[in-house]
């Protein structure tokens, strides 16, 4: 077991190097520089332009050679620093993360796991009614292929712009001031409802139709097959199909957790909530190093986190996988 | 004391029902191993299944089933539930696949007990001393499926099912998927069940005849859908009488014969359709004896104590 474990952690240790020097380099790769954008704003006179470029360069960095500014961003990773913005100078990465990781989490935390569980309860009822299966497979089909934006935009239109129910955009009333008050507690919810209800729409179907699936495979798998044949009840047959059904539902959580804090990238977009995605898009568009770099690096280590939580969960409730592992050991 | 009369189990398909079970009536008594054997898609494991729990692409057409002088619903998936494992018992060809992989083996045994309303612990002991006569230790019941072997897995199955003292087991190809070695153990459990009572009457279902040569009382050959000949087993060893039975003993090599030097007969042909069945005898565009009174059906009957065949030519055959 602790064997297992060891030869996991290295394992994760290795992607976690290889994933976060793509993540360093990936932005230095991008044609453009981020200081010529930012002086260009600042729109001086050329020969000040020029002075400016180098004084930024300078601070940035950027005027090290590539081999240095790896290193540099290693050693300060290690310091929980992960540079100062440059579309929004001076503030640093860490600051604008913490301020949109609320919103994220806030916003794909419940949709996901509501999603996932209201989803197996459905599926798990469809495998078993015939008229209700007839009604969530299709339904479930038609929610699952839907694109997230898509439904989005369609939720926007008829919810927000045609029935004027819900507002548009943004995380909260833009005309409030951010703090502990009930009326700001309010707009938040209020501003919540229509990104959740896209998220958790879409969400829904694939797992409805997963956990349906997975159940009628159970149900015609041997050892249900034997246990009906000696008279077992329906309860019991259908305890265990739905226990072993969720195997693969719960590998399927914890890899959508582990995306959680990526942001739901379009649609944070749509409605313009200021989330993860909508940060990381912004960085993108202002070719702005640190803060893709933050972003990317919270996405790696929640995956890699999430996946080794599997890695663990499974040992724990499918024994298939632990006599795996002494096989593996031996 | 089963028996069986004009039991008619069809297969819906999309091109129609497949007659799989076209009326059959047979016996099997008391201490009886009946072994039922035939090529593949002959409906001898439609048979075995049929008696305990209809699939539910099964079609039960007619027939009855009667188990110790009592008509087993059969057709009635519900009804035939007190009768499972109770009085009728299966230990299913995929018996190494049997168990739920994600419960440690007594606990699922506990949880089926409960489920039939018994309790687990009063019946431990015997399921341990059951286990070991076919060589197993306690501890299994502690252990998840896939920590044991299939031939473990195999026994284990066998012991659960027969662990009511059922009045009839069918074992469905339990040989099939075994090496020699586990075979003959598994062969050898059987009979030791029988023998001990744990179990009344037993239908081994399988291909093999080498097998129930060694251990069925009596041999049922089936063809198409339909019975062919009923013997004790020395009889359809030494004396068979029907055309299908003889050819069928004919393709089973011999120790001592190179098979390089001498060709195994086999039969000839393939079995018919059972989507529309030939009126008459089934077997007769792959017989070597057929004959203008073929095209009507011959009927399952008794030439000599104990010894039922349907052809028209057998009663010479016995004789000559």
């Amino acid at each position: 077991m602790l064997r297992y474990l060891a030869r996991k952690l290295i394992i994760y240790l290795l992607t976690f190097i290889v994933a976060v020097t793509i993540d360093w380099a990936i932005p230095r790769f991008m044609p453009g520089n981020p200081i010529d954008a930012l002086v260009s704003r600042i729109a001086l006179m050329p020969d000040a332009n020029a002075a400016l470029t180098s004084y930024f360069m300078a601070a940035f960095n950027l005027d090290q050679p590539l081999w240095r500014q790896y290193l540099n961003f290693w050693s300060a990773l290690f310091h929980g620093d992960l540079g100062r913005s440059i579309m929004l100078f001076p503030t640093p990465v860490t600051t604008l993360i913490g301020r949109a990781l609320p919103y994220t989490l806030g916003l794909l935390l419940p949709s996901i796991l509501l999603s996932w569980y209201v989803g197996n309860m459905v599926g798990a009822l469809a495998a078993r009614r015939k008229l209700l299966d007839n009604s969530v497979l299709p339904l479930g089909y038609l929610l699952t292929a839907t694109p997230y934006m898509w439904l989005g935009i369609l939720l926007a239109w008829v919810l927000g712009s045609t029935l004027g129910w819900f507002p548009l955009a943004f995380g909260y009333d833009q005309s409030l001031k951010a703090e502990w008050s009930w009326r700001f507690i309010g707009s938040l919810l209020y501003h919540w409802v229509l990104p959740f209800a896209s998220l958790f729409m879409v969400a829904l179907g694939g797992w409805a139709i997963g956990m349906r699936n997975m159940i009628i495979y159970e149900l015609e798998s041997d050892y249900a097959n034997y246990l009906m044949a000696l008279g077992a009840p329906q309860r019991l047959v259908r305890k265990y199909a739905f226990r072993n059904a969720m195997l693969p539902q719960i590998t399927g959580l914890a890899l959508q957790l582990g995306a959680v804090v990526g942001g739901a990238l379009v649609t944070e977009i749509v409605f313009s909530y200021p989330g993860l995605g909508w940060l990381v898009l912004s960085g993108i568009q202002n070719q702005d190093y640190f803060v893709i770099q933050g972003v990317f690096l919270f996405i790696i280590v929640g995956v890699l986190l999430a996946n080794l939580i599997v890695d663990i969960v499974y040992v724990v409730v499918d024994p298939r996988t632990r006599v795996g592992l002494q096989g593996d050991a031996a | 004391m089963l028996a069986v009369s004009d039991l008619k189990i069809h297969y819906r398909t999309l091109a129609g029902s497949v007659k799989a079970l076209d009326g059959v009536s047979f016996a099997v008594g008391d201490g009886e191993i009946m072994g039922l054997a035939g090529e593949s898609g002959c409906g001898k494991s439609t048979l075995g299944k049929a008696l305990i729990r209809l699939e539910e692409r099964m079609m039960f057409v007619g027939g009855q089933v009667a188990l110790d002088g009592e008509r087993l619903p059969i057709a009635d998936d519900r009804a035939m539930n007190p009768y499972r494992f109770r009085k009728v018992s299966i230990v299913p060809q995929y018996a190494m696949s049997a168990l739920n992989p994600t419960r440690r083996i007594g606990r699922m045994i506990d949880e089926l007990l409960a489920a039939r309303g018994l309790k687990g612990s009063t019946l431990r002991p015997e399921l341990e001393r059951r286990l070991a006569i076919l060589g197993l230790t306690p501890d299994v019941l502690g252990m998840y499926p896939i920590e044991l072997s299939g031939g473990m897995k195999q026994r284990v199955v066998m012991v659960l099912s027969t662990l009511l003292d059922p009045s009839l087991l069918i074992a469905d190809e339990v040989t099939s998927a075994l090496d020699v070695a586990s075979q003959k153990k598994v062969a050898g459990a059987l009979v030791e069940f029988r023998d001990r009572g744990y179990v009344k009457s037993m239908i081994v279902v399988t291909h093999d005849l080498a097998i129930l040569a060694q251990i069925a009382d009596s041999i049922l050959i089936m063809y198409a859908g339909k019975l062919a000949e009923k013997a004790p087993t020395r009889t359809i060893v030494e004396a068979p009488a029907h055309p299908y039975t003889r050819l069928l003993l004919g393709s089973l090599p011999e120790v001592g014969i190179r098979f390089e030097e001498k060709r195994l007969p086999g039969i000839k042909g393939r079995p018919p359709s059972l989507l529309s069945p030939p009126v008459g005898c089934r077997f007769r565009d792959r017989c070597p004896l057929a004959f203008g009174k073929c095209v009507e059906e011959p009927p399952f009957i008794e030439i000599a104590a104990g010894h039922q065949v349907a052809c028209w030519k057998a009663d010479a055959h016995a004789q000559g």
